[in-house]
């Protein structure tokens, strides 16, 4: 029984990596940058629904939908301000400013909020589910968080193959001066990108937070290079790549931490993204680009 | 005289750099002898000294070579420790400070080189952003790693990924202890040990820059399919590179490390690695004299903030992103180029001015 709730236990962990890792890899895809601040949107995700739970008073989904709500303005403002002075500008000076994103987040956090951690009660409030007559311990926000990611995988896939907006959203991350002059509104549809990958930051931190109830400035910074790692296997740019690369690496870590050791589990996990690269150099189902002269 | 004349651009200007770090070296061991500057400020001496090299060695893999590494402190923390190691066994043997932390660093970069090695061969393999993660991965490896490493010493060396009572020691002291890291460390380390160092980092990259390597690495970095058509063994060059920069950050680490009497596996994580990437970007990729003017003032920045306490790192962050957006505004350049103009031209009014007003005089 201990290898099936190791199993969920991944899967639940790699459900929330795939989530943020569906941000990452969709604001990599169209603005072809290392957005080094998701992660703390996560953070501040988490501490907008912990506010709102427990200083406010307001149920879960109440809670939930406002720091959704948050996480995308957020976003929006971070990319208006922060990232589109530089479009034009060379990729590293994007990551700088990226990175100073994240100080800013975190640095934020830790004067509104103090740097000690906070307990986080699960937004799902039910009793857990005991199987085979007790043996298997299911708790609901596994379920939740499962559910979640395949809620948003399906929504997303649709949302990008079937509506006008992912239409140009694909258009976009192929070539943004084509779109542009078929008559996308590029900036729009990047602010758009952000807006989604924000919102699902929001979701990712609640969940992450639900399930680890520990809250703190720097609870985000991890889980995001995490799920930029899970993006970067799975083939960073595509979304069902993303999915994949999540629930594959949230399942190596709950394993590597069950059998080999919680301190090594980290390194394991990059252990994997570096043969994953080396067998596939554009991730698992990353399309491969040849290069011409 | 003649001969300042006729050197070449490119040495004129290294020789602009090594008369900067001379100059600051020499200014500042002034002003510390003459207790003009405080304590913290001595404090960061060496810190600074270490932080320039790593900008620089760093500089040869982003700016010169053209690759993204993000595992950078990987490689500071090879030194580092291995650093300390050698510098515990020299003890005995080697009763002069200044040369033991000398051997311990040779030792130290000799260790960092080999992690280059074995990184650089997979990393090398790959480009643009999915190298840039690579080594990011690998920086967290050597973390993870290290802190899960012991290592002891009673006259032989005992090695344990375990604990410390697996070490199996006979009397002697636990060197490296897992995640609590290195205590009771020699403080080996001077600010004219880490001048000596800044010296020798800018000889070896402004050296291998200025020659047919250099050439050949800067070349794989403008036009790698160019390169390689006029038969450059590109991954031999981008390689060069990067070992050669790691063993610099190794030596850099030795020296950190060996300024403080403790120091533990986490301090070299993924910030770490950022914060000399920031330095490199800020004084300017492969610019050289910028990286080492940028380590120097965003390590002291920091500290001289520390009034205003909480916000430091707030403010911190907030120059980091003004400095990126106003120097890679397109918007921002034209209006300071602009300003420039109008300022120019303000002088030739008034110089025109001048004249009419001469003239009218004159009549």
């Amino acid at each position: 029984m201990g290898f099936i709730t190791n199993l969920i236990n991944g899967i639940s962990l790699g459900s929330v990596y795939a989530i943020i890792a569906l941000g990452y890899t969709m604001v990599y895809g169209i603005a072809k940058m290392l957005n080094f601040a998701h992660g703390d949107v996560i953070m501040v995700g988490g501490y907008i629904c912990f506010i709102a739970m427990f200083n406010l008073g307001l149920p879960p989904i109440v809670a939930v939908l406002l720091s959704i709500v948050g996480c995308t303005c957020l976003g929006i403002v971070v990319e208006r301000l922060a990232y589109k002075p530089l479009r034009e500008a060379p990729s590293l000076a994007v990551l700088i400013t990226a990175i100073g994103v994240s100080y800013f987040l975190q640095n934020s956090a830790l004067l509104i909020w103090g740097a000690d951690p906070k307990a986080f009660r699960s937004v799902v409030d039910l009793p857990s589910i005991k199987l085979f007559g007790g043996q298997l311990t299911v708790s609901p926000i596994s379920i939740v968080t499962v559910l979640a990611c395949v809620v948003i995988m399906v929504g997303l896939t649709l949302f990008t193959s079937r509506t006008k907006m992912g239409k140009a959203m694909r258009a976009c991350s192929e070539d943004k001066g084509a779109a542009q002059l078929m008559g996308i509104n590029v900036n729009t549809t990047i602010s758009m990108v952000f807006a989604i990958g924000s919102g699902l930051a929001a979701i990712a931190g609640v969940l992450l937070c639900s399930t680890y109830p520990t809250l703190m400035p720097t609870t985000g910074s991890l889980p995001g290079i995490k799920a930029f790692t899970a993006a970067v296997i799975g083939g960073i740019g595509s979304i069902p790549g993303a999915a994949l690369g999540g629930i594959l690496l949230g399942i190596i870590e709950i394993f590597a931490k069950a059998y080999i050791g919680t301190q090594l589990a980290d390194a394991i996990v990059f252990a994997v993204l570096i043969v994953v690269l080396l067998i596939r150099p554009a991730g698992l189902l990353g399309k491969e680009i040849h290069e011409k002269v | 005289m003649d001969r300042l004349k006729n050197l070449s651009r490119a040495s004129k200007d290294n020789l602009i750099t090594y008369a900067m770090v001379i100059v600051a070296f020499v200014v500042m061991q002034a002003l510390a002898s003459m207790h003009a500057i405080s304590s913290s400020m001595i404090g960061l001496l060496v810190p600074i000294t270490a932080y320039i090299c790593l900008a620089i060695s760093l500089n040869l893999v982003v700016g010169i070579s053209g690759e993204l590494s993000l595992g950078h402190a990987g490689f500071m923390s090879v030194g580092a420790f291995t650093g300390l190691v050698a510098a515990h066994i020299l003890a005995p043997m080697v009763a002069n400070d200044g040369l033991r932390l000398m051997l311990s660093m040779v030792v130290a970069g000799g260790f960092a080189a080999l992690a280059g090695v074995l990184v650089g061969i997979p990393v090398m393999r790959l480009q643009g952003d999915y190298l840039a993660i690579v080594t990011l991965a690998f920086g967290e490896i050597i973390k993870n790693l290290l802190n899960n490493l012991y290592v002891g010493f009673d006259g032989a060396l005992h090695f344990s990924m375990k604990d410390t009572t697996s070490l199996g020691m006979n009397g002697g002291k636990v060197l490296i202890n897992g995640p609590q890291g290195a205590v009771g460390i020699d403080k080996l380390s001077t600010f004219t040990a880490g001048f000596l160092l800044v010296l020798f980092t800018l000889f070896v990259v402004t050296n291998l820059v200025d020659s047919r390597s250099g050439r050949a690495i800067m070349a794989v970095r403008d036009n790698r399919i160019a390169a390689e058509s006029v038969g450059i063994d590109t991954t031999k060059y981008r390689l060069m590179a990067f070992v050669v920069a790691a063993a610099l950050a190794g030596m850099a680490g030795a020296l950190y490390a060996m300024n403080f009497s403790s120091i533990v596996p986490k301090k070299f994580d993924f910030n770490t690695s950022i914060l000399i990437l920031v330095f490199v970007v800020l004084g300017g990729m492969g610019n050289i004299r910028g990286g080492i003017i940028s380590a120097a003032l965003l390590t002291i920045l920091p500290e001289k903030l520390r009034f205003i306490g909480d916000f430091r790192m707030l403010i911190y962050a907030v120059v980091l992103i003004c400095v990126m957006l106003f120097s890679n505004n397109a918007a921002v350049r034209m209006a300071i180029d602009g300003l420039r103009e109008r300022f120019t031209r303000k002088d030739d009014d008034a110089a025109l001015a001048d004249d009419v007003k001469g003239g009218g005089a004159h009549a």
